[in-house]
């Protein structure tokens, strides 16, 4: 007796009554083309805060020439008489504020993500990266508060000229926010060195640190710069620390210990103060974004071209 | 003929080793400093904050006496704005994840979404801040409502959800499709009943953790410029609300010494329901997840 019996639909006759009618087919066609769609919102996203960002730019630039915005060294927005739109103060602030945060972050970061990598045990390890996975995950705002309330008091004992408002504290505390990104990021890279060129270098002899140092370091370095351009890129849009602890004085100093203002910073006290919709002041958050965007972008970029350019291949 | 000089090396040694176990400690050191800060951290918190967190402090709405202080209306809030942004994050976010990983050619324009994607990862909250205040805000006159937060909060947190969707998929190996395939599947039937409910466990961790991301981020709130001090609940997705990171805000840059307990009580509920989300988050990694 054979299996089939003539009166059966043959197996392409009965894929094709599952597949080939109405609702089914319409849905196998249609699915890629919404879940497209869905893909596309992303581009769509960044279309759409490229242009905010240049319309609205270009309101401000009718107001203010654009030598005076780029060039400037007074930013008096809130000035009366005559509002002066120089971004150089508030550029300068940013990057004092990010460079003691690469301070502290780089040796730290490195360092710990060294001991990870080469010296701790897998019971170390187990222990220490969900702790370092907290520390990532507190929110910004919980870092404001701490640089605040805790370490700008504690400063201020060693350092008795520390205002209650400066860009020390809230560096240290952007610091510690960005230290997470470089450890992991760069044990990512150390880890990814293969074992076979450390077993080398110890069968000559060498002490583990010569390892980490002289063979392991130098293999990853591609991507541990990586991450400290990425962390650079995150600590210059950070937000919260500096509205909270930095204060809102824009200088066009190097000094550490007074009050200064950020790009960030100043976004935020114009959007919570009261400066009505249309003014000029309006407009220059969008200017100052913009500013922002473009230098968190190139850092992107940077550390994106790193990673793929220099990175040794095993 | 001897090549390595023996009392040489061991007249070094000693001194490379000893450099090996100072150097080591020092990397054990700068490691237990992230530790040590997050131990302080938590510790100046719970102690400024705990004598603040009565059932009061939940129950009350914003005052401006310190005593009086709740934060109701922040976490109720919060939770609206958690319901406007998971289904919304999640399911363009797992759409994007799908279309990348099972649908995408390898040509020009799906490098250029991708690459798109990693780039938007590295965009300050703040500027999603500006793009919400300019799109949801004003242009399509949502106001400052849940709607306009969620909505922009959404896209702030797509790219996250994005990567970790695309993950959960491409672990679900492909002798699993094509098994789906051999059997008479179409592609679609395929994803549904074969690739999602073997990557829903990854999808489902790394949203929570994309979730609570946005629950503690206040950049782009205070850009919005949703009110802080409300003395009602929102009532649908168009009310006026506040949220959790925005209240502490408010409160930690109050002058009077009083609100900063205040802002430390706000911390410990904010945590305490990152804790809460990031916990069901492990639960579903250790649960669900299979190995291939």
């Amino acid at each position: 007796m054979s299996l089939h019996k003539p009166s059966d639909p043959s197996v392409q006759q009965m894929i094709a009554d599952t597949q080939g009618k109405g609702m089914k087919r319409l849905i196998e066609k249609l699915m890629p083309i919404l879940l497209f769609t869905a893909a596309t919102l992303s581009v769509l996203t960044t279309f759409a805060i490229v242009f905010t960002l240049i319309f609205e730019t270009f309101e401000f630039f009718q107001r203010v020439s654009i030598t005076d915005y780029l060039f400037g060294t007074e930013w008096l927005p809130f000035s009366s008489k005559e509002p002066m739109f120089g971004i150089l103060p508030l550029i300068v602030g940013t990057l004092k504020v990010t460079f003691i945060a690469i301070i502290v972050a780089v040796p730290l970061g490195i360092a710990s993500a060294v001991y990870l990598s080469e010296y701790a045990s897998d019971n170390a390890r187990r222990v220490i990266k969900p702790i370092l996975e907290v520390l990532a995950g507190v929110p910004t705002i919980v870092y404001g508060f701490f640089a605040l309330t805790f370490v700008t008091p504690v400063l201020q004992q060693l350092i008795p000229s520390l205002k209650v408002f400066n860009a020390l504290s809230p560096g240290i505390v952007v610091g510690i926010m960005i230290l997470p990104m470089i450890t992991s990021l760069s044990e990512d890279a150390m880890s990814s060195v293969p074992q076979s060129m450390r077993e080398g270098a110890l069968g000559l002899g060498s002490t583990k640190l010569e390892v980490s140092l002289k063979v392991v370091l130098p293999a990853a370095l591609s991507g541990i710069t990586a991450s400290v351009v990425l962390a650079v890129s995150r600590a210059i849009g950070e937000t919260m620390i500096v509205s909270l602890a930095a204060g809102s004085t824009p200088k066009f100093d190097f000094g550490v210990t007074d009050s200064v203002q950020t790009m960030t910073a100043y976004i935020v006290q114009v959007a919570t103060g009261d400066a009505g919709y249309g003014t000029t002041i309006y407009y220059s958050i969008y200017a100052v974004g913009f500013t922002l965007f473009i230098f968190t972008l190139v850092m992107n970029l940077l550390a994106h071209y790193i990673s793929k350019r220099f990175r040794e291949e095993y | 003929m001897k090549y390595i000089d023996d009392t040489l090396v061991m007249k070094r040694m000693s001194k490379r080793l000893l450099y090996n176990k100072i150097w080591k400690f020092l990397f054990f050191l700068a490691t237990t400093f992230a530790l040590i800060t997050l131990a302080v951290l938590l510790y100046r918190i719970v102690t400024q904050g705990a004598g603040y967190l009565t059932a009061d402090f939940l129950t009350n709405f914003a005052s401006r006496f310190p005593a009086k202080a709740g934060i109701k209306a922040a976490l109720i809030g919060s939770l609206w704005l958690m319901a406007v942004v998971a289904p919304v994050s999640i399911i363009l976010g797992v759409g994007t994840a799908i279309y990348l990983e099972e649908y995408a050619k390898k040509n020009k324009l799906n490098d250029f979404i991708r690459m798109n994607i990693s780039n938007l990862a590295g965009v300050p909250s703040i500027v999603f801040g500006l793009l919400g205040l300019t799109i949801f805000v004003r242009t399509f006159g949502f106001g400052k409502s849940v709607l306009a937060a969620g909505l922009t909060m959404s896209l702030l947190i797509l790219p996250v959800i994005i990567v970790a969707a695309q993950e959960a998929i491409r672990a679900v190996p492909n002798e699993q499709r094509e098994a789906s395939y051999g059997m008479g599947a179409t592609k679609w039937q395929t994803i549904v009943r074969v690739v999602l409910p073997a990557a829903i466990p990854g999808i489902l961790t790394g949203s929570i953790l994309a979730l609570s991301r946005a629950i503690g981020e206040t950049a782009p709130l205070v850009v919005i410029g949703i009110p802080v001090i409300l003395q009602f609940l929102p009532t649908s997705v168009f009310s006026e609300f506040t949220a959790l990171p925005m209240q502490i805000y408010d409160w930690a840059k109050r002058p009077q010494e009083e609100f900063q307990y205040v802002a430390a009580a706000g911390i410990i509920v904010l945590m305490a329901v990152l804790i809460f989300m990031n916990s069901i988050a492990v639960f579903i990694r250790n649960k669900f997840q299979k190995r291939y």
